[in-house]
C-alpha cells in the first residue's frame, strides 16, 4: 500500500521554473500547496508533514484560510507547505475557495506562489474527485496525487491500481491513510526527489464539466478502480439521527446531559483546583516575608488568576462535546436539521455551522463564515455570531448561577435548576441571534436566496488521540489567556487599587484609582442593579469576558472578602437577585471581546460593521439588563 | 430498497398539467435519472461539480424532519438540497408516463 508509483525521483528534470512576481523566502527550496476537495484529509496530512496542529474535523469547510508550515526534505533543504481550503473546482464560489484560487495563481502577497502541488483525493470517492485532478494537472506544476483514506477504501472493499493510475495521469500517485499514517513516507520521499511536470493523457477542456466527469470516470475504470461499498454505518446512524422523531429527541437529550454534566460532573474537579489555588496562596502568604510584593502575589495574582482557573474543567467539558460533534460528522446533520429554522430568518443551513462553532468562540466562527457563498448572508452570520454563547461566558454564567440559584431537581434527577438556567441563557443568546438575523435580512442585508448545498460526510469514529489533542490545545489556550490577559489585568488592578497612597499606606479600595474608575461608570449601570465593583469588572471585561471573574476575584481578594466564603459569597452580599439576573442578561448580549471586534473588522473590511455591531449589542445589553433588573426586583422584592 | 420513481395517484394535478418532474417529487428511497438543471449558471456549475450531471442516477435519501431539506445520493456522495432547489433539477421522464404506475 505504501508504494509510490510512477513519475519517480529518478527522472532528472530541472527544478521547476520560479513564477515571476513570487518571492520565495531564502533557504526554501519548494513551496508546496496542499490542494483537494473539501474533507478529503488535507489538513490531516499537512499536520503529519509539518508536525503542526491545524484544525481537523469531519465536515466540509473546516480550513478557511491558508496555513503555512515548514518541513525538511530528505535532500536537506527546507520546504514551505501551504494547507488550503477545500475546493470542488478552480472556479471559486465562496471566500474560502477564493483563497485557494488566489494562492495557487500567485495572486496573494502573503504566500509565495506554490511550485509543487500535493493533490489530496478521497480514494473512497475517486471517480468524482478525479475531475478536480483535470483542472489541477492543467496548471502544469509538478504534482503528486495522494489517494487518501486507504483504510476506509479497504474496509469497505474497494480497490484501485495505483500504478495504472500513475501511468494514465503521468504523475506519481500514492495511496495513503493520513489519519493512521499508513504510507505517508511515500509523500516525503516524493517531495525529497526531483519532480517531473505532469504529462496527463488527453486532458479534457476544463470548463466542460460533463467532459471532465467522463474523463474522470474513464480514468477510474482504466485504473481498475472499484468503488467501495456504501458506508453501512452511516446509513444506519442516519436512520436514527435523521429520524423525524427520534433524531431531534436524541439531540435534545444529549444537549441537556451536557449542561447537567457542567454542573454535576465538573464541580469535583473544580473544587480540587480551587483547593490547590487556595492552599498554594496560603502557603505563599505564610512563607514570604510581609511585603507589598507578597500582597500583590497573593491578593492580586492568586485571587485574580485563580478564580478563573477554576473554570477549566467546565470549559473542557464543553469542548469535549463540541469536538465529538465535529469529528463524528454529526455537525453536517445538525446543519441540515437547522436549515428550516435558518430559512425562517432569511439565512440557510450553512450559516448554522459557524454559529455552532461560535459556542466555542466567536473568532473562528467569524472566519468559518467564509464558506457561505452569498456575501450578505455571510455578513449577517458574522454580525449575529457573537450572540451565541461562547465559552468565555461560561465562567461568568456558572459563577453567578451557582452563587444565586440553589440546585434542585427540575426533571427528576436528569436536569437541575442550574442546568436549566444555563440552558435558558444559551437559548436567550440564540434567540437574540436569530431575531437580529431576521432584522438584518429583511432590511440592510436583504438578498436573493442562494441555494443550500451541503455535502454530508460519512460518520467517522472520533479517535481518542484527536479528541485528546483538541482538549490539550484548548487547555493551553485557556491557561495562556489566564497567564497573559487575566494576569496582566489582575496585576494592573492591584496596583491601581493601591494608589494614591494615603499617609504612606494603601488607600481604602473605594478611594483608590480603581474605586474612582468604578464610581465613574457607576451612574450608567446603577439602573441595572450593579455597584461600582461590577462596574470595574465590566470595564475590564471589554478585553475578554472571563476577565470580569478575575477582576472581581482581585477586588474581593484585596478587601479580604474572598476569604469569607469565597467569590460566590462575596457576590451574594454585593448583588441583589435582580442585579444578578441583569448581569447574566448583560453578558448574554454585550460584545465584550477585543479579538472578535478585530476579526470582524478584518473579515468585513472596515470599521463600519464592527462599530455598528458593538453599539447595537451594547444598547441591547443595557436595555435587557435594565428590564431584567426591574422585573426580577418586582417579583422577588 | 430502491424504487424507480413512479407517478403517484395522489398528485393527479401534476399529471394533467404535465409540470416537469423534478428531484422534489422523489420520496425517500426512490431513484431517477437527471435530465437537466434549470438554475443560474454558477449554481448549476457547482451542482454539476458535485455530481449532478444530466444522465446521472440520483437516489432520494433521508430528510430533515418535515421533509425539507432532503439528502440526495449522487455519484457515491450525499448532498443536501432544499425542496425549492430540488424543484429545479428536472428528471428524465419515463417513455410511457401513464403506464409507469405499475411496479
Ligand atoms: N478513515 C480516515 N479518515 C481520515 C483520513 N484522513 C483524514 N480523515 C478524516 O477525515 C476528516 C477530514 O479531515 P481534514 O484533514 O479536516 O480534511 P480537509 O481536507 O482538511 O477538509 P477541509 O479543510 O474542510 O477542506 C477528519 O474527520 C479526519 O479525521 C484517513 O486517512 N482515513
Ligand atoms: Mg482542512
Amino acid at each position: 500500500m505504501s508504494a509510490i508509483a510512477g513519475g519517480g525521483p529518478a527522472s532528472a528534470t530541472p527544478g521547476p521554473p520560479v513564477p515571476p512576481g513570487s518571492a520565495r523566502p531564502a533557504g526554501i527550496s519548494r513551496v508546496i500547496a496542499v490542494v483537494g476537495p473539501p474533507n478529503s484529509g488535507k489538513s490531516t496530512l499537512f499536520n503529519r508533514l509539518t508536525g503542526l496542529r491545524q484544525k481537523v474535523a469531519n465536515f466540509p469547510g473546516v480550513t478557511v484560510e491558508q496555513k503555512l508550515g515548514r518541513i525538511r526534505l530528505s535532500d536537506g533543504t527546507a520546504a514551505l507547505v501551504v494547507d488550503l481550503p477545500g475546493v470542488y473546482s478552480l472556479s471559486p464560489r465562496s471566500e474560502d475557495e477564493q483563497v485557494t484560487h488566489d494562492v495557487l495563481m500567485g495572486l496573494t502577497s502573503e504566500v509565495p506562489r506554490p511550485d509543487t502541488v500535493l493533490l489530496i483525493l478521497d480514494s473512497t470517492n475517486l471517480a468524482r474527485h478525479l475531475s478536480l485532478a483535470a483542472s489541477v494537472l492543467s496548471l502544469g506544476l509538478p504534482t503528486l496525487v495522494v489517494l487518501n483514506m486507504a483504510d476506509e477504501l479497504k474496509t469497505r472493499g474497494g480497490d484501485v491500481d495505483v500504478a495504472a493510475l500513475a501511468a494514465r495521469l503521468g504523475v506519481p500517485v500514492a495511496l495513503i491513510s493520513a489519519a493512521s499514517g499508513e504510507g505517508w513516507e511515500a509523500v516525503l520521499q516524493f517531495l525529497g526527489g526531483s519532480i517531473a511536470v505532469p504529462r496527463p493523457i488527453d486532458l479534457p477542456v476544463i470548463s466542460d464539466i460533463p467532459k471532465c466527469h467522463q474523463w474522470a470516470a474513464r480514468l477510474g475504470k482504466e485504473a481498475g478502480y472499484s468503488p467501495p461499498a456504501p458506508p453501512l454505518w452511516t446509513r444506519r446512524l442516519d436512520a436514527v439521527f435523521l429520524h423525524p422523531v427520534a433524531g431531534p429527541a436524541i439531540f435534545g437529550l444529549v444537549v441537556v446531559a451536557v449542561f447537567q454534566a457542567i454542573f454535576s460532573a465538573a464541580p469535583p474537579l473544580m473544587d480540587l483546583i480551587d483547593r490547590g489555588v487556595a492552599a498554594s496562596g496560603e502557603w505563599l502568604a505564610a512563607t514570604l516575608p510581609a511585603s507589598l510584593f507578597r500582597d500583590l502575589l497573593v491578593q492580586g495574582v492568586w485571587s485574580g488568576v485563580g478564580s478563573v482557573l477554576v473554570f477549566l474543567p467546565q470549559i473542557l467539558l464543553l469542548f469535549l462535546f463540541l469536538g465529538l460533534l465535529e469529528d463524528s460528522g454529526y455537525l453536517a446533520r445538525a446543519a441540515l436539521i437547522a436549515d428550516r429554522t435558518m430559512a425562517k430568518v432569511g439565512l440557510q443551513g450553512k450559516s448554522f455551522i459557524p454559529l455552532l462553532s461560535a459556542y466555542a468562540c466567536a473568532v473562528p466562527a467569524v472566519l468559518a463564515t467564509r464558506t457561505i457563498e452569498n456575501k450578505r448572508d455571510r455578513f449577517a452570520t458574522i454580525l449575529i455570531a457573537p450572540f451565541m454563547t461562547c465559552s468565555a461566558r461560561l465562567p461568568v454564567y456558572t459563577l453567578i448561577i451557582a452563587a444565586f440559584l440553589p440546585e434542585r431537581p427540575v426533571l427528576g434527577p436528569l436536569v437541575g435548576t442550574r442546568a436549566a438556567a444555563l440552558l435558558g441563557l444559551y437559548a436567550l443568546g440564540f434567540l437574540a441571534a436569530v431575531t437580529t438575523a431576521r432584522l438584518l435580512k429583511s432590511s440592510v442585508l436583504r438578498s436573493e436566496k442562494t441555494p443550500f448545498l451541503l455535502e454530508m460526510p460519512p460518520y467517522r469514529m472520533p479517535t481518542l488521540r484527536q479528541v485528546g489533542l483538541r482538549l490539550l490545545d484548548r487547555a493551553k489556550v485557556f491557561l495562556g489567556r489566564a497567564g497573559t490577559v487575566i494576569l496582566g489585568v489582575s496585576v494592573a488592578l492591584w496596583v491601581l487599587a493601591h494608589v494614591p497612597p494615603k499617609a504612606g499606606h494603601a488607600p481604602k479600595i473605594a478611594d483608590s484609582l480603581v474605586g474612582t474608575i468604578g464610581r465613574a461608570v457607576a451612574p450608567t449601570i446603577e439602573p441595572l442593579g450593579f455597584n461600582w465593583k461590577i462596574g470595574v469588572g465590566l470595564v475590564t471585561s471589554l478585553a475578554a469576558r472571563e476577565v470580569i471573574v478575575g477582576t472581581l476575584g482581585t477586588i474581593y481578594g484585596i478587601e479580604g472578602d474572598a476569604d469569607a466564603g469565597g467569590l460566590q459569597a462575596a457576590l451574594r452580599r454585593d448583588l441583589t437577585p435582580g442585579g444578578a439576573v441583569a448581569l447574566l442578561v448583560f453578558f448574554a448580549f454585550a460584545m465584550q471581546c477585543m479579538s472578535t471586534i478585530a476579526v470582524v473588522r478584518r473579515e468585513t473590511g472596515g470599521w463600519r460593521w464592527p462599530a455598528l455591531q458593538f453599539a447595537y449589542m451594547g444598547v441591547l445589553a443595557w436595555i435587557g439588563a435594565f428590564v431584567a433588573n426591574r422585573v426580577v426586583t418586582a417579583l422577588v422584592g | 430498497m430502491r424504487r424507480r420513481f413512479r407517478y403517484r395517484k395522489g398528485s393527479p394535478a401534476k399529471d394533467q398539467q404535465k409540470e416537469p418532474l423534478s428531484l422534489r417529487d422523489l420520496r425517500q428511497g426512490e431513484e431517477a435519472v437527471l435530465e437537466k438543471i434549470d438554475l443560474p449558471d454558477d449554481v448549476c456549475r457547482r451542482l454539476m461539480e458535485m455530481g449532478f450531471l444530466p444522465g446521472t442516477r440520483v437516489v432520494a435519501a433521508r430528510a430533515a424532519p418535515g421533509g425539507d431539506p432532503r439528502v440526495f445520493r449522487v455519484d457515491g456522495i450525499e448532498v443536501a438540497l432544499r425542496r425549492e432547489t430540488a424543484a429545479h433539477l428536472l428528471l428524465r421522464v419515463p417513455h410511457t408516463p401513464n403506464a409507469a404506475g405499475a411496479p
